[in-house]
């Protein structure tokens, strides 16, 4: 991180507010202390994400005294792109990619750290700490630049830019354990309690406002859920679990049996839609 | 050292972490192998497996393919091999693990050594029908290169060669033969079955004549002896935190060793001495700090510190040099050019270097020594290498974190090859330069004029010759002094010796700047003439010179119109095949991007293209007359 901080012009960190992002900022205030954050945060809003997280991320940049950006992709509203009628794979595109890559030129940024890590998916587990981006914003898997020992080339070429995950060699664990042993604050979606959802193809869906359109035979059951992964609301699908607080989650994390990308409806579109989505840019 | 990467949360149980590769030849089954780690130690969960299970049978096998568990990009999923290194975690009760998976086939064998230097031990594979192969070989040695002492050898297939004990002490055997010279400290062989799972996480009732441990066993109880806390302090500066006028800190991770508050430190490249003051973290101050904290230190004493400088007790002090002997392993389909300038990133400093000299190149099938001029994509070799300024460091097999280095392109940007330092050279200290009581602007001032190096470059016919001539007589009769160094002529003595590949051109434009350079500083404008078709070798030379006395003038005129002039006949006989390497036919012209001067043949008179040149060349001597 410091290295990204001494070595590029105009970094900026990724703010997706979940619990890598939490964890990911922690380490970073760490690292500069008793500097300030020497970057910005950015959080690429799609207007669809739970009101906590909206909430949480504000109380959180007050908190810290960060510099926190907000983007929203204007020309997808108005296009009135949503998760609901455009469905999830054009939702994502429009409010995700496009506009990270929107944000990116905007301010000019030529580094971005944030909190990918190795083990959420396979297309993952190949990339780089370092992950080079041509000046389109494209990654391209068979042209990316050895990583050795931790000797990192950070040079690039103007327009062009590094995608920098610092968290690569993490795991879903190691970051539950961390969560717990730093008494890092988290969204509070991450922990079991009563809210009202849907079952929608074996998906427990939290309704969080109005604008999710219920079908005529669904009616909002209350459910003792908490979220492994947190996006857009519509997209994320909860577990229903009692772990209450962070012991009981890092507990119900050593018996997990199911992966934590299962609940995010974005991933399972088709095979190898990752790989797909990240040589267009997203993150 | 002092990493982008965040070191992972000291754990309350301490359970410590083995990184490891596995390697081997293509088809030997090395993501089956890790497939089968990660589903035995039950670290696929139920989602993943049941996707596994659908594009098992859409590939066309019917049992679990569990390679189809790691094997991440599409591409490689199409033709079924591995193309990059790919990071996998699993967990035991005992240990938590780290696995590059790395490819097998040729062409990759970069992304091996890649996941290799961060690895402490390494998982062979050989097929047990066919042995150990060149692959294998050429794997063990990088390995060893590298600096990982512990090999498991896994014999694979085992269940295909009915688990014959034969079949398995062969293997074993030949692999050995090989692996004698390579210094690991340990070489245990298994015999697996990564499909079926034999002696992998259990013990397999087909293999009765084997007594040794199942593979995570070994793995879990290995003694991989990490202790880099008593090795001697090394603290690489990375970034200088200066909140305020009064604190000054200097952040990083401690590479290797410990050190307290209230401990004598030096800087090893300015050999300043001071002492700790406070070891900062947000957490409160430390007394102790060692390898792997991530801390921000304060000193006593206000010393010029910057990203790059290394801290080390006065007592175990580093090698500062700036010549070093170091093996070399190349990464890029673009050759090495000895002597051309590169970048080198040694832990936190950045400098410019070169290779002055291969000393040999390494067979890594044989590790015979052979004589090289360059070196490809995935060659070895021992070499020299200078940079422009002295650096700190140790050598690799002492420490890792501060042994090691990357190069870099200026130009392309990739990273080009990565190098283990072996030992300093001295001759750095020998050759001091001397301090000349008569410079460069002393001798200039006898001559009344401004020395500076007009370059002509292009191809070979655009008329760089002649412009070049008429500029020398035009300055004559203004009496000024200047001299003309052309290429032909420096080929017909003091580059006599040298051909046309790459790494001769080179060495051709290094010797053309350091005499350019010599005479420049005998206060002469020096008019040079060379094809010079590399940006990177024109660059050098120009920061050699110095970028206020270097004028580089580009000669551009089509190939086409060089080929119709062809005024040594030299484009016809490279048509013919009878020259090779002919800039323009079948080497490269890098035209410059932002030349001094561009002159164009097609449209300007070599008259009125010298009359650029010296009005050029006199703006700037007028500007010296003018100040005296």
């Amino acid at each position: 991180m410091r290295e990204v901080a001494a070595e590029f012009k105009r970094p900026v960190m990724l703010y997706s507010i979940g619990k890598d992002s939490s964890v990911l900022l922690h380490i970073a205030i760490k690292a500069f202390y008793p500097a300030k954050l020497p970057f910005p945060l950015l959080h690429v809003d799609t207007t669809w994400k739970f009101r906590e997280m909206i909430s949480f991320r504000d109380a959180t940049a007050k908190r810290l005294g960060v510099e926190l950006i907000v983007h929203v992709n204007e020309e997808g509203i108005a296009r009135g792109i949503n998760p609901i009628d455009s469905g999830s794979a054009l939702h994502t595109q429009v409010m995700k990619t496009d506009a990270l890559k929107q944000a990116l030129e905007l301010y000019g940024f030529d580094a971005a750290l944030g909190g990918a890590r190795r083990d959420e998916e396979k297309s993952r587990a190949k990339e780089r700490i370092l992950s080079f981006r041509s000046a389109g914003h494209v990654w391209d898997p068979r042209n990316q630049r050895p990583e050795l020992w931790s000797l990192f080339n950070t040079r690039i070429r103007t327009g062009e830019s590094m995608r920098v995950f610092a968290m690569s060699n993490w795991t879903e664990l190691d970051v539950w354990e961390y969560i717990m042993l730093e008494k890092i604050p988290v969204v509070p979606l991450y922990f079991a309690k009563q809210r009202p959802t849907v079952r929608r193809n074996g998906t427990t869906i939290m309704v969080d406002d109005r604008r999710l359109p219920l079908n005529c035979d669904e009616t909002p059951q209350m459910r003792m859920i908490r979220f492994r992964t947190l996006g857009c609301y519509p997209l994320s699908g909860a577990i229903e679990s009692d772990a209450t607080t962070i012991e009981d989650v890092v507990a119900e994390m050593q018996t997990a049996s199911v992966s934590e990308r299962q609940g995010r409806l974005i991933d399972t579109d088709e095979a190898a839609s990752m790989e797909k989505k990240k040589r267009e840019g997203y993150f | 050292m002092t990493s982008i990467a965040i070191s992972k949360p000291v754990h309350p149980r301490a359970r410590d972490q083995l990184r490891f590769i596995t390697c081997g030849s293509v088809d030997d089954g090395k993501s089956t192998l890790i497939g089968r780690l990660l589903h035995d130690s039950k670290m696929i969960y139920q989602d993943q497996l049941a996707a596994v299970k659908r594009d098992s049978i859409r590939h066309g096998s019917a049992d679990i393919d569990f390679a189809l568990l790691v094997d991440g990009l599409e591409a490689e999923r199409e033709q079924g091999i591995t193309i990059d290194v790919a990071y996998r975690f699993f967990t035991t009760s005992r240990r938590s693990f780290m696995v590059a998976d790395t490819p097998g086939h040729e062409q990759y064998t970069r992304n091996m050594a890649t996941g290799a230097s961060n690895a402490q031990l390494a998982i062979i594979l050989i097929d047990a029908r066919k042995g150990a192969l060149v692959q294998t070989r050429r794997h063990s040695f990088i390995c060893s290169l590298l600096g990982i002492r512990h090999v498991v050898l896994a014999v694979n297939k085992i269940d295909l060669v009915a688990y014959s004990k034969v079949a398995f002490d062969r293997s074993v055997a030949s692999y050995l033969a090989f692996a004698a010279g390579l210094g690991f400290s340990s070489i245990v062989p298994i015999p697996i079955s990564a499909r079926h799972g034999d002696n992998v996480v259990d013990r397999s009732a087909h293999t009765k004549w084997y007594n040794g441990p199942c593979l995570i066993e070994h793995l879990e109880s290995v003694d991989i002896q990490s202790d880099t806390a008593s090795q001697a302090f090394r603290f690489p500066v990375q970034w200088v935190n200066r909140p305020d006028p009064d604190f000054r800190g200097y952040a990083g991770s401690v590479a290797s060793g410990r050190i307290s508050a209230g401990d004598d430190v030096v800087v090893a490249a300015s050999g300043r001495t001071t002492r700790i003051k406070r070891i900062v973290t947000q957490d409160g101050d430390l007394v102790h700090a060692e390898a792997g904290d991530a801390v921000t230190i304060t000193l006593e004493d206000q010393i010029d510190i910057g990203r790059g400088d290394l801290l080390s007790r006065p007592t175990e002090r580093p090698s500062v040099a700036d010549q070093f002997a170091a093996y070399l392993i190349w990464m890029d389909s673009d050759p090495l050019a000895p002597g051309r300038n590169y970048i080198l990133r040694i832990g936190s400093q950045t400098v410019a270097g070169s290779v002055t000299a291969i000393r040999y190149r390494i067979d890594v099938n044989t590790c015979e020594h052979l004589a090289a001029e360059t070196l490809s994509l995935n060659e070895i070799a021992f070499c020299n290498v200078a940079t422009a300024l002295p650096a700190a460091f140790d050598p690799y097999d002492v420490n890792r974190k501060t042994g090691s280095f990357i190069v870099i392109d200026r130009f392309t940007n990739r990273t080009v090859g990565a190098g283990m330092i072996a030992f300093p050279l001295r001759r750095a200290t020998n050759v001091s330069w001397r301090a000349p009581s008569v410079g460069r602007s002393e001798r200039a001032a006898l001559k009344h004029q401004r020395p500076c190096v007009v370059w002509f470059t292009g191809l070979s016919g655009a008329g760089k010759s002649t412009i070049a001539n008429l500029v020398d007589q035009k300055l004559l009769a203004m009496s000024r002094h200047a001299m003309l160094l052309d290429g032909d002529d420096l080929r017909n003595g003091l580059n006599a010796d040298l051909g046309f590949s790459k790494a001769e051109r080179v060495e051709n434009i290094r010797r053309a700047g350091q005499v350019a350079k010599l005479m420049l500083d005998s206060g002469l404008i020096v008019i040079c003439s060379f094809i010079s078709p590399y940006r990177s070798e024109r660059d050098m030379v120009r920061s050699l010179i110095g970028k206020d006395e270097f004028v580089e003038v580009f000669v551009d005129t089509p190939i086409e119109e060089c080929a119709r002039r062809d005024p040594k006949g030299l484009y016809s006989k490279a048509k013919a095949g009878e020259i090779k390497n002919f800039t323009g036919i079948d080497a490269s012209y890098e035209a410059p991007i932002r030349p001094e001067i561009h002159l164009r043949t097609t449209e300007q008179t070599p008259e009125q293209a010298a009359e650029v040149v010296i009005a050029a060349v006199m703006a700037r001597t007028l500007l010296c007359d003018e100040r005296r």
